[in-house]
């Protein structure tokens, strides 16, 4: 199966040089990180006009990323790959790593995404940090974080990637533990960045194999070198870049930091969870294909960390009471999806990135649905304190049940044809692959529809549950029109992208496409249907139990499998009994070793020298005549052996 | 007579000289015990010189006779000048040159 998708695949179009507007791509950077710097160094006279400056120069950004898009739709599909060059970087003798912007099909996507939503997360959160005293630090961070983002997927090497990729760490851990007063708060920024520390590890290595291997880290040129290394290379620095893209994206097993990362204020969960941070890793595997198509080994690791990680989210997100915290393994478990996807080769890569775009829109809907109902209910997030909001909020029920109809891939939801094309795709092959990985992908869309349905039927329907003294209330509209127009986006992107085939075409320069004749094991009618079927039958068994049946205010004790869920399938245990407590005690056992065997011998030595040296001090006295005997001694023997030698 | 009694009589001197130098505890007899060495060598020097028939000896004896005694009046005036600070004039009582 692997070699025919090999050769399937086309090495991506030529490139050239930048003209017209793309040659000002360089303010889609420049303009969101001037915002962070302004912000960060202006002090408190922006305290009032700064929140405001950044969502101006978050948009300005977009408005420059849509006039590229523009361009380069007008431009034949052989001609749609531009390298802005800004600096050259790293000039090392014959190794030279230029700054420069790439600017094709794949990385406008983004661009898209990232400006877009990243923006309309902006403009809501003028509404949700309306009351917050440093909002001037926070909005520096967002403009941080999209400056970040979109250095990772516009830069045209791995190297500038890097820096990008550190930054959207930086920026992340800086916003998730934004309210760093609560400790529990600052250590959840921690944990994020201790996570991604790990996935860095992995980024530098397959860096330095490249730099070893290739002697450059450009994508044109890593590209060119692949098809002479050999697979073994291939196959370590696929590894590599998987372990980084599996700590950005949340992904088995690098995956326990997102839970945490719900600390952050809820826009900020909306923006690492659709715009950017998670959708990192998805790119990273998405932009190395050549390398990955060549090395199957790494491919099939990338399957099946996606089959695992959706498998895992779907099962946690149907325990968890905490509105965002089922959420957030909601996402893990849709970028599951994409890694799957992205693992399966030419006939996953476009379906990746195009369920990559559609969840963008409705999980920042489905977020900042959720910061709406905390708002309403004074920062509560346990659905089971919930329940029949629906009325009360009119505008946040109706978009988030878009959002919520669009993540199940009900027809004609933006999920559905983003899902369904990723299941179908998992089908393909032959042996027990298409089996395993289209089972899992098929499971996981039913699982996704039960516990999505439990989120929702909790929080918007049924019994009010609510603690006393409660008066929810619709939020202000900066918060409502931005999920307005993503409800819309989850709504409508779907339909206008997938069926039409645009995201293929439009993605086909960069990625590929696979050659026709790849047959699901099972034919798409049935599969269809039978995912249809497990979604609706998901949906019904969250009515019977959450609708239907009262919802207890108290989280029942629950079978061994629902205690297991709550704790994130012991996500953490395993990481602290498997790295943290031998961690513990390996550092223990240094400082010890350290103490008692490097100080205790240094130590040794000098005591022992001063202990010699003060028995030597008696000779010294004070009395003259003494000094006077020790002279007579000395001459008597110098001059004795002076005799003795002659 | 032969002339190695002299050396015989410079080395006993010398003995008793440095004797009293390392047994005496008073200042003065210890600064004579030095002068007793002093000459005690002069002795040996001149017979020395005697011995061999050059004058080198006779010349040493008398530059040591000159330092032996400037030493004398700074030595005497060294040992006048303990003796007003501390009342005693015992080399064992100015013992703090020691750690």
């Amino acid at each position: 199966m692997h070699t025919l998708i090999t050769l399937a695949s086309s090495e991506p179009a030529a490139t050239s040089a930048a003209t017209g507007v793309t040659s000002y791509a360089w303010l889609l950077l420049a303009f969101p990180l001037f915002g962070a710097a302004l912000l960060l160094f202006g002090g408190r006279v922006l305290d009032k006009a700064g929140p405001m400056i950044a969502v101006l120069l978050s948009w300005a950004a977009c408005v420059v990323g849509v006039l590229i898009a523009i361009s380069m739709m007008g431009a034949d599909p052989s001609d749609r790959s531009h390298t802005l060059h800004l600096f050259s970087w790293v000039p090392a003798g014959t190794f030279d790593v230029n700054a420069s912007l790439l600017l094709d099909p794949l990385s406008i996507t983004f661009v898209l995404l990232v400006t877009f939503v990243g923006s309309l997360i902006h403009v809501y959160s003028l509404g949700y940090m309306e009351g917050d005293s440093d909002k001037r630090r926070f909005f520096a961070y967002l403009n941080l974080f999209v400056a970040a983002m979109l250095t990772v997927v516009l830069s045209d090497n791995y190297l500038m990637l890097y820096a990008g990729w550190e930054g959207v760490g930086l920026a992340s851990y800086l916003l998730i533990g934004f309210w760093y007063h609560k400790p529990a708060y600052a250590s959840a920024g921690n944990k994020a960045f201790f996570a991604n520390r790990v996935g860095d590890v992995g980024m530098s290595i397959a860096i330095m194999l490249m730099f070893v291997e290739f002697g450059r880290t450009d994508f044109a040129g890593v590209n060119a070198a692949a098809s002479q290394a050999s697979e073994g290379i291939l196959t370590a620095i696929g590894l590599m870049l998987l372990l980084g893209a599996c700590a950005k994206s949340a992904q088995f097993p690098l995956q326990s930091w997102l839970g945490d990362a719900m600390a952050g204020p809820t826009p900020v969960s909306a923006l690492i969870h659709a715009a950017t941070m998670v959708t990192a890793g998805v790119y990273l595997v998405v932009r190395s294909h050549v390398l990955f198509d060549l090395a199957p080994t790494a491919q099939l690791v990338v399957v099946i960390v996606g089959a695992v990680t959706l498998l895992y989210g779907a099962v946690v997100g149907c325990a968890k009471d905490d509105l965002k915290k089922a959420l957030a393994a909601s996402t893990m478990s849709q970028i599951g999806y994409m890694m799957l996807a992205a693992g399966l080769g030419p006939i996953g890569y476009a379906f990746a990135i195009f369920h990559l775009l559609t969840h963008g829109f409705f999980k920042a809907g489905m977020f900042l649905g959720a910061g709406s109902v905390m708002h309403a209910m004074d920062d509560q997030v346990n659905m089971r304190r919930f329940g029949g909001l629906a009325t009360l909020m009119k505008i946040t029920w109706v978009t988030f049940g878009l959002g919520w109809l669009a993540i199940m891939g009900v027809p004609p939801f933006a999920g559905f044809w983003s899902k369904d094309k990723i299941i179908e795709a998992a089908f393909v092959g032959e042996g027990w692959r298409p089996w395993v990985f289209g089972l899992a992908a098929l499971i996981g869309a039913g699982i996704t529809a039960f516990y999505m349905s439990r989120l929702f039927f909790m929080t918007f329907h049924g019994k009010r549950r609510w603690t006393d003294d409660q008066h929810p209330h619709e939020a202000p509209l900066s918060m409502t029109v931005p999920m307005i127009i993503l409800a819309v986006g989850s709504a409508g992107l779907g339909l206008i992208l997938g069926p039409t085939g645009i995201i293929t075409s439009w993605l086909e320069p960069v990625v590929g496409s696979a050659e026709g004749g790849h047959e699901p094991v099972l034919s798409v009618p049935v599969l269809t249907v039978l995912t249809l079927l497990l979604v609706a039958a998901g949906i019904a068994l969250a009515w019977w139990r959450y609708l239907r049946e009262s919802v207890p205010v108290v989280a029942p004790v629950g079978s061994l499998a629902t205690r297991a869920a709550r704790r994130d399938l012991f996500q953490d245990d395993i990481n602290e009994g498997l790295f943290m407590r031998p961690g513990i005690h390996l550092t223990r056992s240094l400082v010890f070793a350290d103490n008692k065997g490097i100080d205790g011998g240094v130590g040794g030595l000098a005591a022992f020298v001063g202990g010699l040296s003060a028995r030597a001090r008696r000779v010294q006295n004070g009395f003259v005549r003494s000094y006077a005997l020790t002279m007579l001694g000395g001459v008597v023997v110098i001059l004795g052996a002076l005799w003795v030698v002659q | 007579m032969s002339l190695v009694n002299y050396i015989y009589l410079s080395a006993i001197l010398f003995a008793i000289g440095s004797a009293v130098v390392l047994v005496r505890r008073n200042a003065i007899v210890v600064f004579m015990g030095v002068e007793l060495m002093l000459n005690a060598t002069n002795l040996a020097f001149v017979t020395f010189a005697r011995m061999n028939g050059q004058l080198d000896g006779q010349a040493i004896a008398l530059f040591v006779m000159v330092v032996a005694a400037a030493e004398v009046v700074v030595g005497l005036a060294i040992i006048m000048s303990i003796y007003r600070a501390r009342r005693s004039a015992s080399v064992d009582d100015a013992n703090l040159l020691k750690l």
